[in-house]
């Protein structure tokens, strides 16, 4: 195929020729940019929690003053859930996965230390892990006689010094001591500091304000909570059981007191999808963007081919007449296309790099990974191929008698 | 001639339907989704007090210590003012008005049966803050700088839920049970929310419900109420009363000032404060860390857009302007392949302005269609964010500014996309086109 006439033809087209190349070249950029942005996204909501998901549920209640007997309370409450038919486990504690509701406290590895390690969250309440499905992968969970009150060490901040133990992630551990084992080493919290006596695989910070690298930066403590100074009922059930353990145990926990609300009550699975329902719908509104983008593209490519084509009738004619075949003319305009295409998607491609560069500095993206590049050009490839083959077909089925036509 | 030149473009851009309804479909989508966007970034910058916002500032204090580490990714403790500065600022009456404030959620036990208790938002202030943010009294009115000092419980509810808690005759008078105390009704005001909420903390909803109550601040310490806003503490607290506390910044502080002489003399009020407390060794930092904000610049300053939104906003401007692209290499396809037409006209006696006109009515009808598309576009886009959960959601309306923005956009994109097309077209040299006739 000869290449060099078709720049004279384009040459003649410039501006036309342009104009394509640079709506090409932009589409280019923001598809390779938003399908990158789609993935980080997606990949966001695939965050791992290290909860049994499918099988939790929270009841949250609010008290209407304070209850007088918080831990009696507390204890009846969970010896009433645990009755409840479905129920495998029950805990109260302090704060659940997803819920955006945190208590946090800063870390020191060394007491001398001026400023703090890091920011790590807090969970507690009784049997939190094994409730929740964490799973242990070095040293163990805390045994029965290693729980505090919590009341109590509110009440008299010495007690602190007693809480002695913590489990952590995995992630904090090598956060904290890079290629050593946690066991048995000390964290600092103001005065106080703690032993690490277990190690769980993963367990999600509640709200990731601290952005997502410190999403697995968390501390279980062994304290008992009482019904005063906790609202979050956690439930383990069979995932089929879910909705109807969900509404039997609202209907325990108001009967059991009924002096307070049931504020809320969900799955875990509901409120992981209402956490990341913002990433999901901006993939979303991304995904109509690129189709969008596409369809734009394509249409463009289509009109614009066919006035080439419409234009260019008798010389397709004189063409034919001459002897080429109707192979001939449609390679011609494919191979134009083509062209057109590589131009633009080179272009492309620098525009992207761009893009990417300006989204890094402002919203702290990371860089566009290599392979996004020849995707983003496979892609215009196709589409500009598929969208000058009506057109072209057209041109190739120019009768050879139009050259002798006048006009 | 004007009569006859959109005679012929409608003919023109009868000829190839499909091209026409495709040109228009995308300069629709163009305008339409950016104009959705540029809706939602409109009502989030949207000035929460039309006429007022003027007159209010925020001054703001740096009581940290020297060696105090803000972390870049938690709340800035300067954002809010500690209790017994905001006492000194109330107490120094500088400003036409001013008032102390911080957010408050509590449970409502309603006396009827029929209601099951439920949490409301509303505000603890000082008594100014009625007179100077405008906030209208349906019934009653608001408490007096004495209730303040005497620690009064006294409550201002909101209209809704004063309906909702006495039903059509009005609660006032009436005792309502928040939390665990009792308050006297003295006011109900008109459901007041601006948008959006510049007076409340910043971890708190920006968009969000009108504030349901209001009690006197004193009487909310008094009875060490729960706030909703954040509470930043630093240096080893009193833990006996850490909402008076010297080290825990939670109370936003408004005042209204009417001269640009008097907003002068606020923020040199603001310097040597600072610098007396600095001479006093409370403060460490210099006292020019000092601000009055204005209620805009507070806004400014605050960044509430998401960066999400921004996203968006470029996002669709990216795609408009690849929509204008398409529309300009179509448009200019379709008049030099007329370049034959244009001669003939041109060899009998029309000038270029002549053709640049009849060019330029075809190109801006393809605008003026594409903006009419786009508009029903955009409140197809705008519905669906009102469909989002965000805060913001509910507030993604057009106003009449943005229905006129709207399609100034849409006649700025056409004629962008037009100009060149029919400025190339005119330069088609006659000669040569009629001999290739």
């Amino acid at each position: 195929m000869d290449i060099l006439p078709i720049f004279s033809t384009l040459r003649r087209h410039k501006i036309t020729a342009l104009l394509l190349v640079l709506e090409i070249a932009l589409t280019c950029a923001i598809v390779c940019n938003a399908v990158f942005l789609i993935s980080q996204r997606l990949q966001r909501t695939e965050m791992a929690s290290g909860v049994a998901e499918h099988e939790l549920l929270q009841v949250q209640v609010a008290n209407i003053g304070k209850p007088a007997n918080g831990k009696s309370r507390a204890q009846e409450d969970l010896a009433l859930l645990r009755q409840v038919p479905g129920v495998t486990a029950a805990a109260l504690v302090n704060q659940v996965p997803f819920t955006n509701s945190s208590s946090n406290t800063s870390i020191k590895l060394d007491p001398a230390q001026k400023l703090p390690t890091l920011n790590a969250t807090m969970y507690m309440g009784e049997g939190l892990i094994a409730s929740f499905g964490a799973r242990l992968v070095a040293g163990r969970d805390f045994t029965a006689d290693e729980y505090l009150d919590y009341d109590d060490m509110r009440s008299n901040p010495e007690l602190q010094n007693k809480v002695g133990s913590v489990v952590i992630t995995q992630a904090l551990g090598e956060r904290l001591w890079p290629g050593q084992s946690a066991l048995g080493r000390n964290i600092y919290m103001g005065d106080t500091s703690v032993r690490v006596i277990g190690v769980v695989q993963s367990l999600i910070r509640p709200s990731l304000f601290m952005g997502d690298d410190a999403a697995q930066w968390t501390m279980v403590f062994p304290l008992r909570l009482s019904a005063a100074s906790a609202s979050r009922y956690v439930l383990r059930t069979a995932p089929d059981q879910r909705q109807q353990v969900l509404s039997e145990a609202a209907k325990v926990l108001r009967k059991a007191d009924p002096h307070r609300i049931v504020l809320k009550k969900d799955t875990l699975d509901d409120i992981r999808g209402a956490f990341f329902q913002n990433d999901r719908a901006m993939a979303g509104i991304l995904v109509g963007v690129i189709a969008a983008l596409l369809i734009v593209t394509a249409l463009g490519i289509v009109g614009l081919a066919s006035f080439w084509v419409a234009q260019r009738r008798r010389t397709i004619g004189v063409r034919r007449a001459l002897g080429a075949t109707r192979r001939n003319i449609l390679n011609y305009f494919q191979t134009e296309n083509f062209l057109l295409a590589t131009i633009g998607i080179v272009l492309g491609m620098v525009l992207a790099y761009g893009i990417n560069l300006f989204l890094m500095t402002r919203y702290e993206l990371p860089r566009l990974p290599g392979m996004y590049f020849p995707m983003g050009a496979i892609a215009l490839w196709l589409i500009g191929q598929l969208a000058v083959l009506g057109p072209a077909l057209r041109a190739a089925a120019v009768p050879p008698v139009v050259a002798t036509r006048s006009v | 001639m004007f009569g006859y030149y959109l005679d012929l473009a409608l003919r023109s851009l009868k000829r190839n339907k499909v091209l026409t309804a495709l040109m228009v479909l995308a300069i629709g989508l163009g305008i339409g989704a950016s104009m959705t966007m540029i809706t939602v970034l409109h009502v989030m910058t949207n000035d929460p007090l039309p006429g007022r916002s003027a007159t209010l500032f925020t001054p703001h204090l740096d009581p940290l210590p020297l060696d105090y580490k803000h972390r870049s990714d938690g709340p800035d403790p300067t954002d809010n003012l500690t209790w017994p500065d905001a006492m000194a600022l109330l107490e120094a009456h500088l400003a036409t008005r001013q008032a102390a404030m911080a957010g408050g959620s509590l449970l409502v036990r309603p006396a009827r049966a029929d209601v099951r208790p439920f949490r409301v938002d509303g505000r603890y202030a000082t008594a100014d803050i009625f007179a100077m943010f405008g906030i209208s009294f349906e019934h009653g009115q608001g408490w007096s700088a004495a209730d303040d000092a005497s620690r009064t419980h006294v409550v201002v509810l909101g209209e809704t839920l004063d309906r909702k808690l006495f039903g059509n005759s009005g609660g006032i008078g009436q005792v309502v049970r928040l939390g665990e105390h009792d308050f006297r009704v003295i006011g109900v005001t008109a459901d007041w929310q601006p948008q959006p909420m510049f007076h409340a903390d910043l971890s708190a909803q920006s968009f969000g419900d009108a504030d349901q109550f209001f009690l006197p601040l004193t009487a909310a310490v008094d009875l060490k109420l729960p706030t909703n806003g954040n509470q930043s503490g630093w240096g080893k607290d009193d833990a006996a009363d850490s909402m008076t506390s010297a080290n825990m910044s939670w109370l936003q502080f408004w005042v209204q000032l009417q001269s640009p002489g008097q907003v002068q003399a606020y923020r040199q009020f603001l310097l040597d404060y600072s610098a007396q407390q600095k001479a006093l060794g409370r403060f460490q930092r210099p006292p020019t860390e000092a601000k009055l904000y204005s209620l805009m610049g507070w806004l400014a300053h605050r960044n509430l857009v998401p960066t999400d939104v921004r996203l968006q906003l470029w996002l669709a401007l990216g795609f408009l302007f690849v929509c204008i692209v398409n529309i300009m290499a179509l448009l200019l396809a379709k008049f030099l392949r007329r370049s034959g037409e244009i001669s003939v006209r041109r060899a009998l006696g029309a000038r270029r302005r002549d053709i640049f006109l009849q060019l330029g009515i075809e190109s801006a009808m393809v605008g003026v269609a594409g903006g009419l598309s786009g508009l029903l576009i955009a409140q197809l886009g705008l519905w669906s964010v009102r469909h989002r959960p965000d805060d913001y959601a509910q507030l993604a309306q057009m106003d009449t500014s943005m229905l006129l923005g709207t399609f100034a956009l849409a006649v700025a994109a056409s004629l962008l996309a037009g100009l060149l097309p029919t400025w190339r077209a005119c330069r088609v040299p006659p000669a040569l086109q009629l001999k290739a006739l």
